[in-house]
């Protein structure tokens, strides 16, 4: 297959930026996105050219540091993937495809594709856990869980932290992240007794961190790869008030 | 040197809270005072750098990720062994241990062994304690199921995202503990040399992966949990950055490694399509829970998987294992699709995969309960190889996967240089010659969670009176150097050839002598052909881009060079070892019938290297069976 890459190049924070472009004859259908671009990167070393840098890593769709616009999209033309997912077979010979970093300010671009996401893990921070220590559980059968509850919580608990919800959005809104995991934690009797603390204080560092707020366009939940659902928003915002009452 | 494993003393259930009495205690306000590095955020390293922070110490944690979250624990889809007999299947810690042992092919210790077991039933409680939301029956309790290797069901799981569960739960409590700031968490820092003072490990070199900017860090210990180095083949099942880097470094310094050559093949991977293919896919073990694997009988049969009849197929596990059946352990898998696939029966595009067949499955338990139990993966299947797996039958082939080798380690998981510990699959304890499925997350969380935080204050209770040295101490001043000029020359090569060139190379190289099976000859070809890719790397590398700067090419030369030292290491240690074990399968040791025969005479030995002037040297830790006799693994 023979691509026309335009691909967004930035040196660092400062650097203004710019797209380039870049062809390559010799790609296959079964390559991923991510190989074919491996395959580029080599080419510019052999050219003495300074490689293009992006994120990657497990490369099976789980730990969700890959995460590019391709083609205006996030994670590319597909719904409900990661970028390593994509492969080749998605695109025609003689295509352009269009790369970009994730667009918010909460999320800087550190060089070329790559950006910053730790506001991702500062929200984390603040409180999306349960405070126990090693060593204080109960017996694991001690307290039942309804399988519905449990079903409910991990769709909501299987978030990779892509950022592909905030990118996509055109608020630049985390409202999913967070959402999704207020309701995996919220939903467990585990979760409980740090629930309106734990809604309280999230939603404020989500805040904190310049992401914008959700106006329900339903954009997040279609590149999602995890198909998180946006009523975990919904959720979130009447646990929200339920806190400010009884919290 | 010899080598002391430090067994405590009693019968085997009482080793552990022996050991535990026994151990020296530290005082909660004296922790404080006292600065551990953990190096990894996987399950092991999260595990630990929480735990420890909890108890007072003070943690400063490292990954080479953007955040702790991506750590390749992430992956493990299947389960997480625990022996809590929910089932009424019979099952105990004895059992578990027995298991274990008997799947690690006796060549590992006895007593690590069951205490792994022994700490298995309270990690449930704990993590889900934590709101990990394991799968549960319709009454709340938790489901199980059954792994390769076993005949019980004592495997919990998350869907097929058991290890990304796990590892969030982790990982929350670690940034739970960076907020109350008793760990530094350091994001996109590579560690590149392990600072040694007066024989105790007392630091760290990293680089900023952002910057380039070498970093020095001292610390009252050093905790290595970074994981597995089955990137040595290039193709494997791991993330593309996980690397062997920072265990091959701290070996240089003088800690021993470990049954380098132990190297787990995974049975049921997604097979290789192209030449630039930077990975290969798992598939959870678990689908074998329900999956029928199968080859046509006829070589090179032209029909497509479901046209071919029922007696035109080869259910070669069920034939040759007729009471495992699908549920072999993976060195036999493995090496039973190897088999069929080098005979010719080998099915896909390039003819090098075998089916895994869900039709018997969907017609008996229903198309719901399949999607139900592996629905992800099912997807994930799709998304990759654009094949809806309801409708006909997964490829599937054997891939490189987790490493039993790794840093030697006693049984309170220090190293042979005091002060280093090394955790989770970095190691070498539990598993021996072959790891049983879902032990293996199992093993990262206990060494984080239970062990470690238990065994290292016996250490730091006598480094109390010792002074913590500066980062200006000459140590670090000369690590620091040396790894400058490590990175200065590799930059000056300039060469005519891009990293990932030498990295196939190699991959193919290791991947041919040193995988599934092994011989002398070949693994004697091996180490003079990585000794010519040691030379053309060294002379001919091109990387372009500075040291100053974020430069994912330099990070991955950095991590090949050591890769490349590795891979040498590995392959003495199998052409060492004349014998066939669990993963470890030399061609001259085998029965008629193709089986492996273990010589127990001869190797019942953890092999441990030490690096003397860039020679490897090895020592022996005889293993003793007290409690158990070694059999013939037989899985018929």
């Amino acid at each position: 297959m023979k691509i026309k890459f335009k691909i967004w190049r930035q040196e660092g924070p400062e650097d203004k930026g710019a797209i380039k472009e870049y062809t390559v004859n010799d790609l296959t259908e079964e390559m991923s996105f991510l190989e074919a671009l491996d395959h580029l990167n080599e080419q510019l070393v052999l050219k003495n050219e300074e490689v293009i840098a992006f994120e990657h890593d497990c490369r099976e769709g789980i730990c969700g540091q890959c995460g590019v616009f391709i083609n205006g999209r996030a994670h590319g033309p597909i719904n409900n993937i990661t970028t390593c997912q994509l492969h080749m077979r998605s695109f025609n010979d003689g295509d352009t495809i269009f790369v970009e970093p994730w667009r918010a300010k909460s999320f800087p671009v550190i060089k070329d594709l790559i950006v910053d996401r730790s506001a991702f893990d500062r929200i984390i921070e603040h409180g999306a856990f349960i405070s126990t220590n090693t060593g204080s559980a109960p017996e694991a059968n001690a307290l039942p869980i309804p399988k519905a509850v449990a079903e409910s919580a991990m769709d909501a608990a299987s978030c990779i932290g892509c950022g592909a919800c905030v990118a996509t959005c055109k608020n630049s809104s985390a409202a999913l992240f967070t959402s999704a995991k207020i309701n995996h934690l919220n939903n467990l009797p585990q979760g409980k007794a740090e629930e309106h603390k734990r809604v309280e204080e999230m939603t404020a560092q989500m805040d904190i961190e310049g992401f914008g707020s959700c106006t329900f366009t339903g954009a997040c939940e279609v590149e999602c790869p995890e198909n998180i659902s946006i009523v975990n928003i919904a959720e979130m915002h009447a646990r929200l008030m339920k806190a400010k009452i009884l919290g | 040197m010899t080598l002391d494993s430090k067994i405590p003393e009693g019968k085997l259930e009482d080793k552990w809270s022996n050991y535990q009495l026994n151990s020296q205690l530290i005082n909660p306000a004296n922790k404080k005072k006292l600065n551990i590095i953990v190096v990894g955020s996987g399950l092991a390293g999260a595990g630990a750098a929480s735990t420890l922070a909890e108890l007072g110490y003070d943690v400063q944690c490292f990954c080479y990720q953007d955040s702790a979250r991506r750590a390749h624990s992430v992956a493990a889809q299947g389960g997480i062994n625990a022996a809590k007999n929910y089932q009424h299947d019979g099952d105990s810690v004895y059992r578990m241990f027995y298991d274990t042992l008997k799947g690690g092919d006796f060549r590992s210790r006895e007593a690590n062994t069951y205490r792994l077991a022994q700490l298995s039933a309270p990690l449930i409680d704990h993590f889900v304690q934590q709101g990990v939301p394991f799968a549960r029956e319709y009454g709340g309790t938790l489901v199980n199921r059954s792994f390769g290797g076993v005949q019980v069901q004592r495997t919990f799981y998350a869907r097929g995202q058991t290890g990304q569960q796990l590892l969030l739960a982790a990982y929350s409590q670690l940034y739970k503990m960076v907020r109350a700031k008793k760990v530094k968490m350091y994001p996109r820092h590579e560690m590149l040399d392990l600072v040694v003072i007066e024989g105790k490990a007392k630091g760290i070199i990293t680089r900023d992966l952002v910057t380039g900017e070498l970093k020095r860090f001292a610390a009252d210990a050093v905790v290595l949990a970074t994981g597995g180095y089955s990137r040595v083949f290039r193709l494997s099942t791991l993330a593309v950055g996980c690397n062997g880097s920072a265990i091959w470094k701290a070996h240089k310094k003088g800690a021993f490694f470990a049954a380098p050559s132990f190297t787990q093949i995974h049975p049921t991977a997604l097979p290789q399509t192209s030449e630039a293919q930077s990975k290969l896919t798992l598939m959870s073990e678990s689908l074998r829970n329900d999956g029928r694997i199968w080859v046509p009988k006829q070589k090179g049969d032209p029909r497509k998987a479901n046209d071919i009849p029922e007696e035109d197929r080869d259910y070669y596990l069920e034939r040759r294992y007729p009471s495992f059946g699908n549920l072999a352990p993976r060195d036999i898998a493995s090496r039973a699709a190897k088999e069929r696939i080098d005979a010719g029966y080998g099915c896909g595009k390039l003819n090098n995969a075998v089916y895994l067949d869900f039709k018997t499955a969907i017609d008996k338990l229903g198309l719901e309960t399949i999607k139900d139990r592996y629905g992800n993966l099912f997807s994930m299947y799709q998304k990759i190889t654009g094949i809806d797996a309801y409708k006909e039958p997964m490829q599937i082939s054997p891939a490189a996967h987790f490493s039993m080798g790794g840093l030697w380690v006693d049984y309170e998981l220090m190293t042979s240089i005091p002060g280093l510990y090394a955790i989770g699959e970095c190691n070498f304890s539990d598993h021996g010659a072959n790891r049983l499925g879902a032990n293996s997350l199992l093993q990262a969380s206990i060494d984080g969670y239970f062990i470690l935080p238990n065994t290292i204050n016996n250490y730091l209770a006598s480094e109390m009176k010792v002074d913590r040295p500066d980062t200006s101490h000459p140590e670090f001043e000369k690590s620091e150097l040396e790894t400058s000029q490590h990175i200065d020359k590799l930059l000056a090569i300039n060469g005519s050839k891009t990293v990932g060139h030498f990295h196939r190379v190699l991959g193919k190289v290791m991947w041919q002598e040193c995988a599934m099976s092994r011989n002398r000859s070949g693994l004697e070809k091996a180490i003079v052909q990585i000794k010519a890719i040691r030379d053309q790397f060294w002379s001919d590398v091109k990387i372009t881009g500075g040291k100053d700067e974020l430069n994912t090419e330099l990070e991955k030369a950095l991590r090949l060079a050591d890769f490349i030292e590795l891979g040498i290491l590995m392959c003495m240690d199998a052409l060492e070892r004349e014998e066939s074990c669990g993963a470890h399968f030399r061609e001259e040791f085998q029965t008629e019938d193709g089986e492996a025969v273990r010589k127990d005479q001869n190797f019942s030995y953890v092999s441990a290297w030490e690096f003397e002037k860039g020679n490897f040297k090895l020592h022996k830790e005889e293993l003793f069976f007290e409690f158990v006799k070694p059999s013939i693994r037989s899985y018929k």
